[in-house]
């Protein structure tokens, strides 16, 4: 009987250890997750704040976040230098046609690779995965040259007689590369996709085959259809990467405007324009207050992650979800 | 090849280079013939004329320039290395930890998991451009910035390597545990698609397993080693190329070869320093990939 008690006493006191134990660690993980969570929202909270911050409050030592003085003037100086919606269009639309190209022959080329078993099918996909490990910087080179006098198999030099077109400062290189799936990270997407359609059963396809479907039917309508996770997951980091990069844009389209090259360039360009737009002088002998031009360089480049913002806030369901589900890990 | 001869399935294989064509295409033209280029001038010096490219042939001349004349090439590549092998572990080691806390249930999941991914939307080489030159322009001198931002730094740096050492830690272990402290910011940020990845196949582990062992009385450590950490080492391997390649855009390697190309016009050697560091990557992911190629419990 006194056994009993003992051992009900002693389970009773290990319950309450656990318990104190596990009230820890979730207050050590909260902590933690706040923590880092800082860490990661803390420069766009900034940003926020000092996009609406009014130029006489940089020098107010008691403000943190909260700025005492509201004003739009700094998105309008920032909109106005980047000249912002018109430039949004355009890259919007260089980036929308990229992605739907890349995707289109990533997903041809990630069937092709997992159910079909044409001679050299491994050593391709090998080489797949070289073009995902050799640095870009290697090809940068020669394909600029490539570009400058563009010349499909020496079609052009036969016809004209000229060296060939000049693909330089045009949309052209990057939705070549990304129609042939050769372009960004390209590789990468075609593993996705190769992983998750061997992924999906055989029995699907067997099926369309007895039904009469062709090879080509049954990828529009069969496959297709059932590979929206990866279609997801390449979308979105296709469309993300294409938007931030700086690499092929300096490379072939230093000229154009484009939200990765606008934003690289914003504070030489701020500096220049803001004593004009604000209305001290004309000559370029007059320099801005350096404050203020961190203030409009920081408003530009919360107006050019906005897009990214908002598109992240509708789909960040999915970015997970789809990752599970495309076939990549298991 | 007489396609009628073929059996069904073997013309059922060749319907595959239809699907390919379009990458095949862009291989042979846009990436084959380009590379092949490279490693050809390489060996040259290049001008660019107007109606196209002269080339001289150096011979080895641009690869002995490259590591030992060149001023900068040496620094930069050992650094460029040495910083990889650094954080990779760390970034692996982050994102483990992360994924794990992230796959447990608590509220707020969904959105911290979306902040925790946010980086990755945000991580553009244009931005860290502007704010790097913003700072500049505010200072006044590329090189004052770099010693202010050291200097604040070292200055906690300090304090905390001394209390680390006198708890009895060894000097390279308080060492390396400084650097990563340091280094937290570009280690949040360069995690996201990792622990995207590792998150993915923690949930793929199926759950019988933990009940199983929380039967047979396993403690939480120990199903963590047991069970979690070798279901998931695959992705370990995939993980470090992936966080090996990320670090490729932006480093200091890439602006190098870039402008050695573009401003001062020295394409021969440009091609040169890109393929040494081609093989000094690929090197090390063989290494990683033989050594841990072992160890990996595949299922």
């Amino acid at each position: 009987m006194g056994k009993e008690i003992a051992e009900a006493r002693y389970y009773r006191k290990k319950r309450e250890q656990q318990k104190l134990f596990d009230l820890l660690y979730v207050i050590f993980r909260g902590l933690l997750i706040i923590g880092i969570s800082f860490i990661i929202i803390y420069p766009i909270i900034q940003k926020i704040a000092v996009a609406f911050k009014d130029k006489v409050d940089i020098y107010n030592p008691t403000i943190y976040m909260v700025p005492v003085n509201f004003t739009w003037e700094n998105l309008t100086m920032a909109m106005s230098i980047l000249d912002y919606f018109p430039m949004l269009g355009k890259t919007l639309v260089f980036v929308v046609v990229t992605t739907l190209c890349t995707v289109a022959s990533c997903a041809l080329a990630g069937y092709g690779f997992a159910r079909f078993n044409f001679p050299g099918n491994g050593m391709f996909f090998g080489v797949v995965i070289i073009t995902i490990l050799v640095p870009t910087t290697t090809l940068m080179l020669p394909y600029y040259l490539h570009f400058k006098n563009f010349d499909f198999l020496g079609i052009i030099g036969l016809l004209t007689g000229k060296p060939g077109v000049n693909l330089i400062n045009t949309y052209w290189p990057s939705i070549i590369t990304s129609a042939t799936a050769i372009g960004l990270k390209a590789g990468l997407f075609i593993y996705i996709f190769r992983q998750f359609f061997k992924g999906l059963p055989k029995e699907i396809e067997e099926a369309s085959f007895i039904d009469g479907a062709g090879g080509i039917q049954t990828f529009f309508r069969i496959m297709l259809p059932n590979a929206i996770p990866p279609i997801i997951t390449v979308v979105l980091f296709c469309f993300v990467w294409q938007y931030n990069d700086t690499f092929y844009t300096t490379l072939f389209m230093s000229g154009m405007e484009l939200m990765s090259l606008k934003v690289a360039t914003l504070p030489s360009q701020a500096d220049q324009f803001i004593p004009v737009l604000m209305g001290y002088s004309h000559s370029s002998g007059f320099k801005a207050d350096p404050n203020h031009v961190a203030m409009v360089v920081d408003t530009g480049i919360l107006l050019a992650i906005l897009p990214l913002l908002a598109l992240y806030l509708v789909v960040q369901r999915y970015f997970v979800e789809s990752i599970e589900r495309s076939g990549i890990v298991g | 090849m007489k396609l009628k001869g073929m059996s069904l399935y073997r013309k059922r294989s060749m319907l595959g280079f239809f699907f390919i064509g379009p990458w095949l295409i862009g291989f042979l033209f846009l990436y084959l013939t380009p590379l092949l280029q490279s490693i050809k001038f390489s060996f040259t010096k290049l001008e660019i004329q107007p109606e196209g490219y002269s080339l001289m042939g150096v011979g080895w001349e641009n690869f002995r320039n490259a590591l030992f004349v060149d001023a900068s090439f040496n620094r930069i590549i050992t650094s460029s290395v040495w910083e990889m092998i650094v954080s990779v572990p760390m970034i692996l080691f982050f994102s483990l930890f992360s994924a794990t806390i992230l796959n447990q249930k608590f509220r707020g999941r969904t959105l911290t998991r979306a902040i925790f991914f946010l980086p990755v939307i945000l991580a553009s080489n244009a931005i860290e451009a502007a704010e790097k030159s913003g700072l500049i322009n505010l200072i006044g001198s590329a090189t004052y910035l770099e010693e202010m931002q050291g200097a604040t730094s070292s200055y906690n740096v300090t304090s905390i390597v001394y209390t680390l050492l006198d708890i009895g830690i060894p000097l390279t272990f308080a060492d390396y545990i400084v650097t990563a402290i340091l280094s937290i910011y570009s280690i949040i940020t360069n995690s996201g698609v990792q622990i995207l990845i590792f998150l993915a196949a923690l949930q793929s582990v199926p759950n019988t397993m933990y009940e199983v062992a929380k039967m047979e009385g396993a403690t939480a450590y120990e199903s963590f080693w047991k069970i979690t950490f070798p279901m998931v080492s695959p992705l370990i391997l995939t993980n470090i190329i992936y966080t090996v390649i990320d670090s490729f855009s932006g480093s200091p390697i890439t602006t190098l070869i870039y402008s050695t190309a573009f401003e001062t016009q020295n394409f021969g050697l440009s091609a040169a320093m890109s393929w040494i560091y081609t093989i000094v990557v690929a090197l090390f992911l063989a290494i990683i990939g033989v050594v841990l190629g072992k160890r990996i419990h595949y299922n």
